[in-house]
């Protein structure tokens, strides 16, 4: 009687409090996993096959110009005044020197690439994540990172080119290239992982935390095994 | 074979620093010779560029994994559950743990081989006994990947027991998934799950694909 009660739960299987949407997350996650199989994954291969890696490089250099700016406004904003600074020294320098962008000139300069959005800005300001949300097509989010995907969005300065199928077009290269430097991550996701969903998760908030921190959060404890002699 | 050459290496070791009663190979050092040499390696093997995926799993076997220790990788990553297991089931979740790693790394690897290493200089005493050895990926156009070895001194050198990629730490991204098989199916459950997903993969990589 009890084991049929305890096997009932189960096979709900048990929430992570980090993720109570668990079952609708895992349909917009099936539901993009297709899109992707099917449209984005093709064409980024078939890029990724055409297209030779110098120029690609070039095509990433000159969108990273344009994410530069408002990667230095993200620092700004969290009071990182010698990063932003630097991160707008860098539009100047490759904007210049290397030719709308598509030669990174301020790397080599010692001018380091940042990554930073407004759901990082957000983390910064101490917003905790909430929730974590899988959005269609735009993939694994949080709460606040979703929120803060739209402001990046809505400051996109790519939404400003006019005529739209330019515009369209552009952003339609961006969309591909960044696929494309993804296709060996994913096939890593894909061979490392048992439950891909729950890997993806895990991954994805603890690389937040991570950006957020800039790459250095206060350690979390990974508890020790109770018999103590292994850690 | 590897066994062999370690205890030679050992006892090379033992010889030329007497003075220091042996002291092992600084954890720093270590993670730098190591991917240099292999990085090296690869870059000479034909067969490997090519996509020969188990040579390269060899030479990770070979090179990589006496610096790894896996018994310590395993009970982190199973956490409480690794109490309730016995030691014939330990052993087995180590290695069906150790072949799906070394897989993964390999993989990753055959993909990051051509960049660019940034070694940063260790910020530890030397009476530390716990490190993390910070290594950067390099790539044009994109902010460099962080990769840290947290790295245990132990009696045969130091060994690393946890690698962050991106901030993400592997250990801790399969703890999740490995108490969710345990839950739903018991120690022996996961032991299966893992095998059969080691089994997959080796059957979808033997023919050569890119």
């Amino acid at each position: 009687m009890i084991a049929a009660l305890v096997a009932g739960c189960a096979g709900t299987s048990e929430r992570d409090p980090r993720d109570p949407f668990e079952a609708l997350n895992r349909r917009i996650y099936r539901f993009n996993d297709v899109v992707d199989e099917n449209v984005a994954k093709p064409v980024a291969t078939g890029y990724k096959h055409v297209v030779p890696g110098e120029m690609r490089d070039r095509v990433r250099n000159f969108f990273g110009n344009i994410g530069d700016v408002f990667i230095g406004v993200n620092n700004f904003l969290q009071g990182k005044v010698g990063d932003g600074a630097s991160d707008w020294a860098r539009v100047l320098w490759n904007t210049s020197f290397g030719l709308l962008g598509i030669h990174d000139v301020a790397s080599q300069m010692g001018f380091e690439k940042h990554d930073e959005d407004f759901g990082q800005t957000f983390g910064w300001w101490g917003a905790s994540s909430g929730p974590y949300v899988v959005l269609p097509l735009l993939g694994s989010s949080t709460v606040r990172d979703g929120i803060g995907k739209g402001v990046d969005l809505y400051t996109d300065p790519l939404t400003e080119v006019r005529p739209y199928h330019v515009q369209y077009a552009i952003i339609g290269l961006r969309l591909t290239q960044t696929r494309a430097d993804l296709l060996d991550a994913s096939r890593i996701l894909e061979e490392a992982a048992l439950d891909k969903y729950v890997f993806q998760r895990d991954a994805y908030l603890q690389r937040r935390r991570s950006l957020i921190y800039d790459g250095s959060p206060p350690r979390e404890r990974l508890e020790d095994s109770e018999d103590g002699k292994t850690r | 074979m590897a066994r062999l050459a370690r205890t030679l290496l050992l006892l090379l070791a033992a010889v030329c620093g007497a003075p220091a009663a042996a002291q092992p190979t600084p954890p720093d050092v270590l993670v730098k010779n190591v991917t240099l040499e292999v990085v090296d390696l690869i870059a000479k093997d034909k067969e490997i560029k090519a996509g020969n995926r188990a040579k390269l799993i060899d030479l990770i076997e070979a090179k990589v994994l006496p610096h790894f220790n896996f018994g310590s990788m395993t009970a982190l990553a199973m956490g409480q559950g690794w109490n309730k297991a016995n030691l014939e089931q330990k052993k087995r979740l180590t290695d069906e743990f150790k072949t799906l790693l070394v897989r993964t790394y390999a993989s990753a690897l055959a993909a990051y081989s051509e960049q660019k290493f940034d070694f940063r200089p260790l910020r530890a005493k030397p009476s530390d006994t716990d490190v993390t050895v910070q290594v950067r990926v390099l790539q044009p156009g994109a902010q460099p990947v962080p990769i840290d070895y947290s790295m245990e001194k132990t009696a045969a050198g130091w060994k690393v027991y946890d690698v962050m990629v991106g901030g993400v730490s592997l250990v801790a991204n399969y703890r999740t998934e490995f108490n969710n098989a345990v839950r739903e199916s018991g120690i022996d459950g996961l032991i299966q799950n893992l095998s059969k997903k080691n089994r997959s993969l080796e059957a979808g990589s033997t023919p050569a694909k890119k």
